[in-house]
């Protein structure tokens, strides 16, 4: 391994700090269960490795009176046990809950997992649906951005860790008819990647099937997390019912780009993606999925 | 800041409680936590699977979680509590701890490799749900990052179902 030194900060102040005095020569680690295995093959060119597991501020999920709040540093334990998002951020912790196994999920935290940048990661295509910012700290000082637009390419995020530390991720606390919800297709439960995953959140207009809005995110079908937007918008406005449901699930197959790999064929994964997004739609309707305190009712 | 690194480079001072003795000692910055554990500190009951966190041979438990110690940098133990398959039955040598003992009645071991990381997924998450009666399929998400290529799992789900049932007094 390369680097010389490991530090373990214990506020961002001392991260960025560290980062400005090693001029590009250190970079930040998470949970590391991408970083050092990326490493074993491809060896990071470091000097130094700033952890920032230690900082308290960054392992935080909390609100305030507008948005919701998670902590760079939340693992997808956290999520997956969080008695917050399991009520208003039921996306999220559907994907959470999908990623690794729980030695992964114990470790892995959410800003790795979008910093990544994988065109499927699950907890960034969530976060994508919810239509969450993300909250970035450099030696220039704070500054903000939605998630979808750090994506630039497989592998490749306009996040820089040698100069930029991800302090959370926000989104807006859903009101009432908003729902969403994550489903998955891989060859296993445990420690497989996705051949196709979504993330969905709609707001449907009281006492009815009406949809106000509605964010599909879906992965891998582009070189990044991909916004359906030709269906998204087929959608808005028109009463969800059995037809429009299998309207939209042609729509989102004719929209994706996906690519032919070990994992699965191009046709079956354009194929694959309208079939979870009817299911989707489907339990949306059936009230499964539902954010905000309706559920509790 | 804790953890942080002496005078010389490469080079840092941790101290941490494993199998609840207290380590104090200087490692490199670079070291793996499984390499710490079994090249340092001579304990090779933790075992190096697929070395990239997807086997869980490696399974170790860090401040109460099952964690893989071959993806886990050694500096990161500073300050934690871990253990492992060797501190299992508390200290007492040539002892067994209950959960192992099940495993041999049950049969739920052949050639031994996954064993101390399957061992300690399935502490960690009786630990976890203390009190509570767990199912069969709780086990198996339990011990889904544990890969057997022996067994085909059902023994090892066997022996941690009667052992759990007999740890909450259920025949």
């Amino acid at each position: 391994m390369t680097w010389e030194n490991y530090y373990m900060p214990l506020t961002t102040g001392e991260a960025i700090e560290l980062l400005v005095e090693k001029q590009g020569k250190a970079r930040i680690i998470a949970g590391g269960t991408d970083l050092m295995v990326q490493h074993r093959s491809d060896p990071l060119n470091v000097r130094a490795l700033i952890d920032i597991g230690r900082i308290p501020g960054l392992k935080e999920i909390r609100e305030d009176s507008r948005r919701i709040y998670i902590g760079a540093s939340v693992t997808h334990s956290q999520i997956v046990n969080s008695a917050l998002l399991k009520k208003k951020g039921r996306v999220l912790v559907e994907a959470a809950r999908t990623v690794g196994a729980p030695q992964i999920r114990n470790v892995g935290t959410v800003g790795g997992n979008v910093v990544n940048a994988q065109p499927a990661a699950d907890t960034a295509i969530a976060l994508t649906a919810l239509d969450a910012r993300i909250h970035i700290l450099s030696g220039d000082g704070e500054f903000e951005k939605p998630v979808i637009d750090t994506f630039l390419g497989p592998g490749k995020s306009c996040i820089d860790p040698s100069k930029e530390l991800v302090t959370a991720f926000s989104y807006s606390i859903p009101g009432p008819g908003e729902r969403s919800c994550f489903a998955r297709l891989a060859r296993r439960e445990s420690l497989a990647l996705p051949i196709v995953n979504l993330g969905l959140w709609l707001c449907l207009e009281e006492d009815d099937h009406i949809l106000k809005d509605i964010r599909i995110a879906v992965g891998p079908m582009s070189t990044v997390p991909f916004r359906a937007r030709e269906t998204e918008a087929l959608l808005k406005g028109v009463l969800l019912d059995k037809a429009v449901i299998e309207k939209a699930g042609r729509s989102i197959s004719d929209e994706v780009t996906p690519r032919d790999s070990f994992r699965g064929s191009a046709d079956f994964k354009k194929q694959m993606i309208g079939v979870i997004l009817k299911r989707s739609l489907e339990s949306a309707l059936e009230g499964k999925g539902v954010d905000s305190d309706e559920r509790e009712q | 800041m804790s953890g942080s690194n002496n005078a010389q480079a490469g080079q840092m001072a941790i101290s941490f409680k494993l199998n609840a003795k207290e380590y104090n000692l200087t490692i490199s910055a670079n070291e793996r936590l499984l390499d710490l554990i079994r090249n340092r500190l001579g304990l090779i009951g933790t075992k190096e699977g697929c070395g990239g966190g997807e086997c869980g041979a490696c399974t170790i438990i860090m401040n109460g979680q099952a964690v893989n110690s071959c993806i886990i940098p050694a500096a990161r133990a500073d300050g934690a509590e871990i253990l492992t398959v060797e501190g299992l039955s508390g200290g007492m040598e040539n002892e067994l701890h209950p959960l192992q003992k099940t495993f041999l009645e049950k049969g739920a071991i052949q050639c031994g490799y996954c064993t101390p990381g399957m061992l300690l997924s399935a502490k960690a998450l009786l630990d976890q749900n203390e009190g509570k009666e767990i199912s069969r399929e709780l086990i198996k998400e339990g011990i889904s990052g544990n890969i057997c290529r022996c067994t085909g799992y059902q023994k090892i789900v066997d022996a941690i179902y009667t052992y759990a049932r007999e740890r909450k007094g259920i025949e």
